[in-house]
């Protein structure tokens, strides 16, 4: 089960896939039947070979590879009968496509005569009419645009553009049409308004708006034609070249008398605001990874989602049986329960194993990363990576890509230092970022170490002042100045680059690792480097939790978390003003009482229950009524009309059918919004 | 989102809007896009044309049904570069057009035209 990050070995893994696909497709072509399915599969099957061929540089592949779709799409349309010379023919490509593709990868040629011989024979069988018509998508990826000769001088354009009435709907706004003029030059926009028909007339998403453009740019006309590229259809474009260049000002005001009105440019009417956001939905990945070898299997990833949720049931259905068993008190039950036990938890081990895969998917494709990063800003870089056989959940691994292409980006960008700086530190000239992962208990832990400058903590400490996240006398603990970077609108970022400084902070890196139940800690040493470590949970499906109550309502809290169980007095309670601290050896440790924030109604005994958790390595008490033990759990998400509670990370079906909650310790802190003596904590004002 | 049933050319896309900076969702057809759309912010859809289930111009068309994404900017995928495909393509109400091949710098230039 390999996941590439190199679309060359990809496209060969799914060629190779392919071909065998075909190879079972061909063979079911019968002659008396209906084989419209097998052919259409036929056809994509090349398809696909020749358009992903052409992109990856296999031309050749392509070339071949077009003459065999051309022939599948007369089968395909009724304009010719499928024939076992025909299977025969399909099933010789296919062996050549495999030879070709082969050859590429030895570097000895594929016997050209044999290709040759094929699409002979399979013209022969063409139907009469059937032009041979050249192979057209094998010219390779056009050169890049030799850059248009530049117009030393600038030129002015009038342009005018009286887009299709259903430019809207056809999902184009016009505002980015006309923003991306002005990013050609120095540009004046003018509505024109008058096209608008009677109210009772319009057509609410129309698009009844015309603009005069004057731009004066030095790109050339083609390049304000590619502006318009997609949107010519239906329209009118005019584009003049204005001939003097020079006082462009009067150019513009004589080709726009109107007051320049650009704002009125950004209301076309009844123009809705079309989603124009970049996605960011976490990307899912593509189902099970690729397996070239006939000892994997193929799976959608929705199945394994499936059969892990009715694990899940079962796991928890089972421990209600036991319960009502041990409540019977039937001594015949008891061997079959337990026997169920044993066999409910070796399925559990087994699912959830399945969807184990080693971290070196995520790893790999930082290779790429690295290396393109580190040439483009002009360093250079030694990507290292170890334990990358470590193995996590599939859903965790998905969601660790994000956070970790940022913190990469991040040592690349910031961390290391130009190879001419690095010499002058004394250090080698190529900087090194290691990425490793390695089991530390039921956690995965995953860091990045770079051996770059390090943090520069007066910095950060001078701009969270400057960013009035801190007091200017704030006194700080190196690790209280390194975690501030968390906070949102915190940005160390000096100068927006293309690699970073995209407006993603850590605050949002910290809260993608908490999503997966993971903590993040970074230390530096300035000079010397920067080590950023992720603990992440094995699995997202099972927590090992410490189970409360809070009169009849039960929570868990996830056992590692927790640091111990002290108890909390009625007098303790009162004596200090309400303040919520509460002295545990000598030290004065904030609580928060879940009884008054889930609002919980009934009396509270007189001796409560603090359970103690780290919090960002700070310790915080959660008040609770009775400390129930130990309890593993699978976690339900608990849908989409929960998803904005940030209190809890999902719920579980207690033995008895009740529902306890996860507790999101995050969130409770948030939620609580008291001041832990901790800046993060704090409230912000 | 880039629907496209070859994992080689969803890779190449992925790796390349990623690197441009835009979060990128994968779809395998037509069928399995319009259920990821639901509820996805989804800015750009690139789709392939020829596709297993659901193809390129069923997908258009659907997804303009949708009234939350009526004015989802579209781009297709075709290797015809013919005009017949593109013309049915616009037809169903896709905003523009990439043809393949294609380098990466050409993708990333028709994403900026439609994303902030």
């Amino acid at each position: 089960m390999k996941y590439s990050h190199n679309p060359t070995e990809t496209f060969l893994q799914e060629a190779a896939e392919l071909l065998e696909q075909v190879e079972g497709n061909a063979l079911e072509i019968m002659p008396g039947m209906d084989c419209t399915e097998s052919v259409n599969r036929l056809f994509r099957a090349f398809h696909t070979i020749k358009g992903s061929g052409s992109m990856f540089g296999f031309g050749e592949v392509a070339a071949f590879t077009h003459h065999i779709e051309t022939a599948l799409d007369y089968v395909r349309v009724g304009r010719m009968a499928t024939s076992p010379e025909l299977v025969a023919l399909l099933l010789a490509a296919r062996d050549h496509i495999a030879a070709l593709l082969a050859a590429s990868q030895t570097g000895k040629p594929a016997d050209a005569e044999a290709g040759r011989l094929i699409i002979e024979e399979l013209r022969a069988l063409l139907p009469k009419e059937a032009e041979p018509e050249p192979a057209q998508s094998t010219t390779p990826p056009p050169p890049p645009a030799a850059a248009e000769p530049a117009t030393a001088a600038a030129q002015a354009y009038r342009i005018l553009f009286r887009p299709n009435i259903n430019l809207l709907t056809a999902g184009t706004d016009p505002r980015s049409l006309l923003d991306e003029l002005r990013g050609l030059g120095e540009c004046t926009v003018v509505a024109d308004a008058s096209a608008i028909p009677a109210l009772s007339k319009i057509q609410p998403d129309g698009c009844y708006l015309a603009w005069n453009v004057s731009l004066v740019t030095d790109k050339g006309e083609s390049a304000i034609r590619d502006v318009f590229m997609f949107v010519e259809d239906g329209a009118e474009l005019r584009i003049e070249a204005i001939l003097a260049a020079g006082p462009a000002a009067s150019d513009s005001a004589a080709a726009a008398p109107a007051p320049a009105l650009p704002e009125a440019a950004h209301a076309p009417v009844a123009a809705p605001s079309p989603q124009a956001q970049p996605a960011r939905a976490s990307a899912k990945e593509s189902a099970a990874a690729a397996g070239n070898k006939s000892s994997s299997v193929r799976v959608a990833s929705e199945r394994l989602d499936l059969l892990v949720n009715l694990v899940g049931e079962l796991v928890m259905t089972h421990s209600r049986i036991s319960q009502v068993a041990a409540r019977a008190g039937i001594a015949n039950l008891d061997t079959p329960v337990e026997d169920l036990e044993r066999i409910v938890a070796s399925i559990r081990d087994a699912v959830l194993g399945i969807r184990m895969m080693p971290i070196a998917t995520t790893f790999s494709r930082f290779k790429r990363l690295v290396h393109d990063l580190s040439a483009e800003l002009g360093k250079e870089i030694d990507l290292r990576i170890t334990g990358e056989e470590t193995e996590l959940d599939k859903t965790v691994l998905d969601q660790l890509g994000d956070p970790l292409v940022h913190l990469v980006r991040n040592s690349i960008d910031h961390a290391i230092e130009s190879p001419e700086r690095r010499e002058r530190a004394g250090k080698p000239r190529r900087g090194t970022i290691h990425l490793s992962a390695s089991h530390e208990g039921s956690n995965v832990v995953v860091t990045i170490q770079d051996d770059g400058r390090g943090l520069d903590l007066d910095a950060i400490r001078a701009k969270a002042i400057d960013r009035k996240l801190i007091a200017p006398d704030a006194v700080l603990s190196q690790k209280e100045i390194i975690n501030l970077i968390f906070l949102p609108g915190f940005s160390t970022a000096e100068k927006v680059t293309s690699v970073s400084g995209r407006g993603v902070g850590m605050d949002v890196v910290r809260r993608q690792v908490e999503a997966l139940r993971g903590t993040i800690q970074i230390s530096t040493q300035p000079g010397a480097g920067t080590t950023v470590a992720l603990s992440l949970p094995l699995t997202l499906a099972i927590i090992e939790g410490q189970l409360l109550e809070i009169g009849h309502d039960q929570f868990i809290v996830p056992m590692s978390a927790v640091a111990e169980n002290v108890e909390l007095e009625a007098v303790e309670r009162t004596s200090r003003n309400g303040r919520n601290l509460v002295p545990v050896r000598g030290e004065l440790i904030p609580y928060i009482r879940l009884r008054d924030l889930f609002e919980i109604r009934g009396q509270a005994p007189a001796i409560e229950k603090i359970v103690i958790v780290h919090h960002e390595g700070h310790r915080v008490g959660l008040v609770v009524d009775r400390v129930l033990g130990s309890h593993q759990t699978v976690i339900q998400s608990l849908g989409r009309f929960y998803r904005h509670i940030e209190v809890t990370s999902g719920a579980t079906i207690m033995g008895d059918g009740r529902v306890a909650l996860i507790l999101d310790l995050a969130g409770l802190v948030r939620a609580s919004g008291q001041s832990l003596g901790h800046p993060a904590l704090a409230p912000r004002s | 989102m880039t629907v496209d049933d070859s994992a080689s050319m969803r890779d190449m896309i992925r790796f390349t809007l990623r690197n441009a900076g835009y979060d990128v969702l994968e779809a395998t057809d037509g069928r399995d896009a319009l259920q990821k759309l639901a509820g996805s912010p989804t800015g750009l859809l690139i789709t392939d044309l020829n596709m297993p289930n659901m193809d390129g111009l069923e997908l258009i068309r659907q997804v303009r049904q949708l009234p939350a994404f009526k004015y989802l900017p579209i781009v297709m995928l075709t290797t015809e570069s013919q005009d017949t495909k593109k013309q049915a393509g616009r037809a169903a109400g896709a905003s523009g057009w990439i043809v393949k091949p294609f380098r990466g710098e050409q993708l990333v230039a028709v994403a900026k035209k439609f994303l902030p």
